[in-house]
């Protein structure tokens, strides 16, 4: 057969990085698994979607907004003294966590607000596990005089006490789900149901790569600047790309939006780092990927902790961030290629991990990305002291002094 | 002929509507549930619907939510709900029977052996809540192989156009979904109804069942007028709730949701 293909699109049939179909789909995963209320919705937003992505006026306003008010580009950090103290090789730190409300999620938030300014819509509902996407979302509501509520577990309302203060001066309504274990799945149902009792105003600002198609793609395309932004600091740091990516997985918007730029570039080992709660053989676990199968879940397929009759499981994490049994629909394609490879940390491990961060750069990490440095302290020394690993740092851990504060004894 | 069409067909002639009431399997434990269901047709019931227990009903609120964790306790599986259509098989071989619930159970089970195992166990249709047209293609054959219908949704957001894309090979009937929002909260008007049932029948000629937020018998009436039938679901699965003491099922629960049902059933014939 004749290849008639040009160079383009024959470069782009062999990448990585051209899905998801036209079905929203990665491979199996993905898809548009919604009632059919929210269908015309989903289709409207695509379309919008593609007509920001068109116009270079709304690349332009973005890049303005991710300049002066996220505070992009954000920094990559030599972690030296890290680096030393493992004793293997150079740990470098994307620092997202330095972004304004301290997290990566505000990269999504401002794209998606933006998208939402163009179609029209008033209020801003979403869900948020940690309270780091809730806060972004009340964040841009603030900035745009937008109504804004935020689901949240009751268990996380609990636990992140500080940035549920945070929405609520914000301006946000916090409005604590009880149902389920009260944490961020839970949180998930009920955004969806106000979405659908809501549509005419309202716009669902979904917090990770996760849920109906477009979603998974429109949030990895706005966190995609963390990617972009490492692959040319890395250049201009150590005048190559790095060996391994690390990054901690709940949903997976920080680590796809890291490991995107990269995908084509085969010499990059890209691990992904999933809560194993009390151990991934415990029963306690958040590691969708290494404990669970592919199933159908707020609107995608993809690998879920379920049991053998398909009812979700609760998920466990000390993290609320990575506290949810789903995962998105492309990190479980990368998975199954072996493009990326996605590993479990526990609960102990990350606590760990968080103190030695603290202590050695005094960086104070989100628990979240603990956990991915965790896996980082196990790695980093049994490579060469030429090889290079990026952290992606996406958040700090004001928020979880707390948590950290009770596990370690101390009465604050 | 179906049992579905062979229904519908029949209530024509008689010139109504049908009620199509439901129950969520294993509300409060499958004993009581299979007693409930065998005693619908006698109190009123035209055709049933079956809600599936799912851990996580996004479309679903509050008292169906409940309903569903209530089921769930009780240990029900896709496996024993098709256990009880059997047994109500047993003695009702006519009254038709439509599942209703999410998709994960149905993909976890296979969605080949499941059509299979319903068809067999006496189920006629299935309603699978997220998975809209997009997505049929998952079932629609193995469905279709099995002689099983698959309900499509309709929703006030559904455009013309997107009516014919979503109908075109619809059997069985038509469930709209006549508000934007979830079971058993707020009501679509007879106005709001009358403006959207034309619209349906444009893109079919099958029947066209109307429910989320059908509650009172007056409201049943309305929507099995000017649409073919009206599911209330909610409304009943409240009253059963409310006869429960300590999450179990009390001498009051069946006779309670009977005689809403009964009463729901007079309005429909009135």
């Amino acid at each position: 057969m004749t290849n008639t293909s040009s160079p383009l699109s024959s470069s782009l049939a062999n990448s990585l990085r051209s899905g998801p179909d036209e079905r929203g789909r990665f491979g199996i995963f993905g898809g548009r698994f919604v009632a059919e209320t929210l269908m015309p919705l989903l289709f409207e937003l695509d379309e919008a979607y593609r007509a920001s992505q068109a116009d270079p006026a709304f690349r332009e306003e973005l890049d303005y907004y991710l300049k002066d008010y996220v505070g992009r580009p954000s920094p990559l950090w030599f972690a030296r003294h890290l680096t030393e103290e493992l004793g293997g090789a150079k740990v470098y730190f994307k620092r997202e966590e330095l972004n304004h409300t301290g997290s990566h999620k505000l990269n999504n938030v401002m794209g998606q607000i933006l998208v939402a300014r163009r179609m029209g819509k008033t209020r801003i509902v979403a869900e948020t596990g940690a309270g780091q996407h809730g806060v972004a979302t009340a964040t841009v509501c603030a900035l745009f005089g937008l109504k804004c509520t935020i689901y949240m577990g009751a268990t996380d309302v609990e636990r992140q006490k500080p940035n549920v203060f945070r929405m609520h001066l914000l301006g946000a309504e916090v409005k604590p789900v009880t149902a389920g274990a009260g944490t961020l799945k839970d949180a998930m149902n009920e955004a969806m149901r106000d979405w659908v009792a809501n549509i005419a105003d309202t716009y669902f600002l979904v917090g990770t790569v996760a849920g109906p198609h477009p979603y998974p793609e429109m949030v990895r395309d706005f966190q995609s600047v963390i990617g972009v932004e490492t692959k040319e600091q890395i250049t201009q740091a150590e005048g190559r790309l790095p060996d391994v990516i690390v990054a901690a997985i709940g949903g997976g918007s920080n680590a796809m939006g890291i490991f995107h730029p990269f995908l084509d570039d085969a010499d990059v080992k890209l691990i992904g780092v999933e809560a194993a709660g009390h151990g991934l053989d415990s029963g306690k676990t958040a590691a969708s990927i290494s404990r669970g199968r592919p199933g159908v879940l707020h609107g995608n397929r993809t690998y879920l902790l379920q049991d053998k009759h398909g009812q979700i499981e609760e998920a466990h994490s000390l993290s609320a961030g990575l506290d949810y049994p789903g995962i998105g629909p492309e990190h479980s394609w990368l998975n199954d290629i072996g493009r990326a490879e996605y590993v479990g940390v526990t609960d102990e491990e990350a606590l760990e991990a968080f103190q030695v961060c603290t202590r050695t750069e005094g960086i104070i990490p989100a628990l979240e990305c603990a956990h991915g440095l965790a896996h980082v302290m196990k790695i980093a020394p049994t490579m060469a002291k030429d090889q290079i690993i990026v952290l992606n740092v996406s958040g700090r851990g004001d928020k979880d002094i707390f948590t950290v504060a009770h596990h370690l004894g101390v009465k604050l | 002929m179906s049992r579905i069409q062979t229904r519908f067909a029949a209530l024509k002639q008689e010139g109504r509507g049908a009620l199509i009431p439901y129950l969520q399997a294993c509300d409060p434990d499958y004993d009581t549930s299979l007693e409930l269901l065998r005693a619908m047709p006698a109190a009123g019931a035209d055709l049933i619907e079956i809600g599936v227990p799912f851990s996580d009903p996004s479309a679903d609120g509050p008292t169906i939510q409940a309903a569903a964790l209530r089921g769930l306790k009780a240990g029900a599986t896709l496996g024993l709900v098709l256990q009880m259509v059997r047994a109500f098989r047993e003695m009702d071989s006519e009254t038709p029977i439509v599942l209703m619930g999410y998709l994960n159970p149905i993909d976890s089970y296979g969605p080949a052996e499941f059509c299979f195992d319903a068809a067999q166990a006496g189920v006629d249709g299935i309603i699978v809540v997220d998975m809209p047209t997009e997505e049929a293609d998952l079932l629609d054959a193995h469905a279709r192989e099995a002689g099983l219908d698959i309900i499509s949704l309709v929703a006030p957001t559904t455009s013309n156009s997107r009516l014919f894309h979503v109908l075109r090979d619809a059997t069985g009937f038509v469930y709209y979904v006549s508000i934007t929002g979830i079971t058993g909260t707020s009501s679509a008007s007879a106005a709001d109804l009358e403006k959207a049932l034309p619209r349906i029948r444009e893109a079919t000629s099958l029947p066209v069942a109307v429910g989320f937020g059908i509650s009172t018998p007056e409201q049943a009436r309305t929507a099995s007028r000017i649409g073919d039938a009206a599911v209330v679901a909610s409304a009943l699965i409240k009253t059963m709730a409310g006869t429960l003491e300590d999450g179990r099922a009390t001498g009051r629960t069946v006779p309670a949701v009977l005689a809403q049902l009964e009463e729901l059933a007079a309005a429909v014939r009135a």
